[in-house]
């Protein structure tokens, strides 16, 4: 889980460089977000469970079996992209091999989508789990009320994790609602409602891995609010110096999930310093090779605009 | 043959898919033990239970996004607005997700999920439980529309909208419903999706419908066929795709072409339809192309007077026609 958070970071932090550099046209960010993230895709069954996801789900995705270079190639809108090729902008992930439902940019949809493969799993018998991931800016929509209602209603193998990361763009959580955690709003809807720093890696698969074992036994629904930072700006025109104190700026670097994670795994002697140094270095290549790749990769054919607007007779 | 009810299409159209496939399953307010409002999903709760015949939360928007999910994970969800008048909370569903779920994963998703609404006017329904809502959804490509007019194409067509492998929307006229009576054959059959139909053979012009307003155009063509007026009446049947060769192939037979539709005039589907024979069948035109449709109010009221000053009716086509004859 240490690897693949510190690879979601390098593979992160070069999109931005990439954006810096004029390449990369848009970028959106995960940053502060991993250890939620790795922590839930390592509670799920591979290839049976389904993530839907948003935008901030890169870590999610890569440790669900995305590569860095499945990602810059839909960086640089690569025809190869297997999220969408090369159609969406970055981070709007999607792949029906890893159960990744493909996501629009419109924010709270996602949720009535992962209700409805629960309703499907549960009807058809199925042992899969639906976890749909939303920042808190996103559980002010109806259709995150709705499709909560639907999990309730039906108790169903659903999980919402809600990315609480105190800003929807420039507007603070103070704005967005009357309560300092979402979760409090799992009783009105019959579910499970749970509280998690999304910054402590083993904090967070124990409260993902018991919405799993709950949704698996039956037992229902879980909403999971996770506390987490965010790093970066919104996207790559965003600039949230505008809009964030200096002093909390600077407060959120001592936050860092992957710092933590790391300290702890020196400090109790589980990783040596120099396995560390080779797990950066691993990433930093994987990177580098992944963004060599892309950037070499064709673009989509202009006259494939016209394509898969609906099924095709197979070729 | 015995004559059925066009609803009567639409209930065993349902049963018989249900039956076929077992991914196929109902969802919508009140399609359970009730049947619908309309009783369109009558019997199909005592026959397949509640899990493939699910009662809803009054939410239209998660109606169709839990029909887009489930249509994720092996489900084909026939997933029924009880009025379209109530379909635009779900219109972001219809619109930014399941129109382009195929699209944007560049073919690696599909969304197989049919939606039915009745729409409509001419029930002393009012402003809300009236409307014609396909040209926002024409708009859209994506979308498949299908608006049948006869139980033999309602049974036909949402056969064929269940077994597509892409959105359809499905519009049924809740006027006819029950007054529209016709003979479905026996046995398992398909109506292709986006194949217009004569439904009256004609020469000195050419009119353009769908819905009830095909029932309406046929009534008046009846009207001015006994002043020497031969007219010849299309049902589009299929908004998206449009039957666009059946379109003009009728125009260069009369060279004369009258669109009528119940939505609002500007920018109703019926535009699209004039525009289209205005571009490609211009030199066959011996006359302009003419609308009849609903007045620019907001919709249709509720009281007599005003519901029948709406809706075209078949004397207000019968008089286009023979205006339209005179060129």
């Amino acid at each position: 889980m240490y690897r693949q958070m510190v690879l979601a970071r390098a593979v992160d932090r070069r999109m931005w460089v990439l954006n810096r550099q004029g390449k990369a046209p848009f970028v959106i960010s995960g940053q502060g977000h991993e250890a939620i993230q790795v922590a839930a895709a390592n509670a799920m069954r591979p290839g049976s469970d389904w993530l839907v996801p948003y935008y901030r789900d890169l870590a999610f995705c890569l440790a669900l079996g995305q590569t860095a270079r499945d990602f810059m190639l839909s960086v640089f809108g690569r025809a190869e992209d297997p999220n969408s090729g090369g159609r969406q902008m970055p981070s709007h992930f999607g792949s029906s091999r890893l159960r990744i439902m493909t996501k629009s940019s419109v924010v709270g949809t996602q949720i009535c989508h992962a209700a409805g493969i629960a309703y499907a799993a549960k009807v058809r018998g199925l042992d899969e789990v639906a976890v749909t991931c939303i920042g808190e800016g996103g559980t002010s929509q109806g259709d995150w009320h709705e499709g909560l209602n639907w999990a309730g209603v039906h108790r169903l193998p659903f999980i919402c994790i809600v990315q609480d990361n105190d800003y929807a763009i420039s507007v603070p959580h103070r704005l967005q609602m009357g309560i300092d955690n979402v979760a409090k709003r799992a009783v009105g809807y019959g579910i499970a409602g749970v509280t998690v720093d999304g910054g402590d890696l083993l904090a967070s698969y124990a409260a993902v891995k018991a919405a799993v074992e709950r949704a698996r036994g039956g037992d229902g629904a879980t909403l999971i609010s996770a506390k987490v930072a965010r790093f970066t700006s919104h996207s790559s025109d965003d600039d949230q110096r505008r809009y964030r104190p200096q002093a909390e700026l600077e407060a959120l670097l001592r936050r860092d999930p992957i710092e933590r994670f790391r300290g702890y795994l020196l400090d109790e002697g589980v990783m040596a310093e120099d396995v560390d140094d080779s797990v950066q270095q691993e990433a930093t290549a994987e990177v580098d090779a992944a963004v060599t790749y892309a950037e070499a990769a064709a673009s989509p054919l202009a006259e494939d605009t016209l394509r898969n607007v609906f099924a095709e007779e197979s070729a | 043959m015995t004559q059925k009810t066009l609803i009567e299409g639409v209930r065993e159209a349902l049963m018989e898919e249900m039956e076929r496939d077992e991914r196929v399953w109902v969802l919508g307010e009140d399609v359970g033990r009730k049947g619908g409002v309309f009783l369109a999903t009558e019997g199909l709760y005592d026959r397949y239970g509640e899990a493939r015949v699910l009662d809803t939360p009054l939410a239209e928007s998660s109606i169709i996004g839990v029909a887009i999910g489930a249509a994720m994970n092996g489900t084909i969800p026939v997933a029924e607005i009880q009025f379209a008048d109530f379909i635009h909370p779900a219109f972001d569903q219809i619109v930014s997700e399941a129109a382009r779920i195929r699209y944007r994963s560049n073919g690696d998703f599909g969304c197989p999920i049919v939606i039915r609404a009745p729409f409509g006017g001419g029930v002393h329904g009012g402003l809300y439980h009236s409307q014609s809502v396909e040209a926002f959804y024409a708009h859209v490509p994506g979308l498949k529309i299908v608006i049948p007019s006869t139980p033999e194409d309602t049974k036909g067509l949402l056969k064929a909208a269940i077994r597509d492998p892409d959105p359809v929307m499905f519009f049924e006229h809740k006027k006819t419903y029950r007054l529209i009576k016709g003979e479905i054959p026996e046995g398992d059959y398909v109506t292709p999706i986006g194949k217009a139909a004569v439904r009256r053979e004609g020469t000195r012009l050419s009119v353009f419908a769908w819905g009830l307003m095909v029932h309406y155009c046929l009534q008046a063509a009846e009207e001015v066929a006994q002043e020497g007026i031969s007219v010849e009446v299309v049902d589009i049947r299929t908004i998206a795709p449009l039957d666009k060769p059946a379109i003009l192939a009728s125009v260069e037979k009369t060279a004369r072409a009258l669109v009528v539709y119940e939505d609002n005039l500007t920018g109703g589907f019926g535009a699209e339809i004039a525009a289209i024979i205005a571009e490609e069948g211009f030199e066959m035109l011996d006359a302009p192309v003419i609308r009849v449709a609903g007045p620019d109010v907001p919709a249709m009221p509720f009281n007599k007077p005003q519901e029948e000053f709406f809706l075209p009716s078949p004397e207000r086509i019968a008089t286009a026609m023979r205006k339209l004859a005179s060129y």
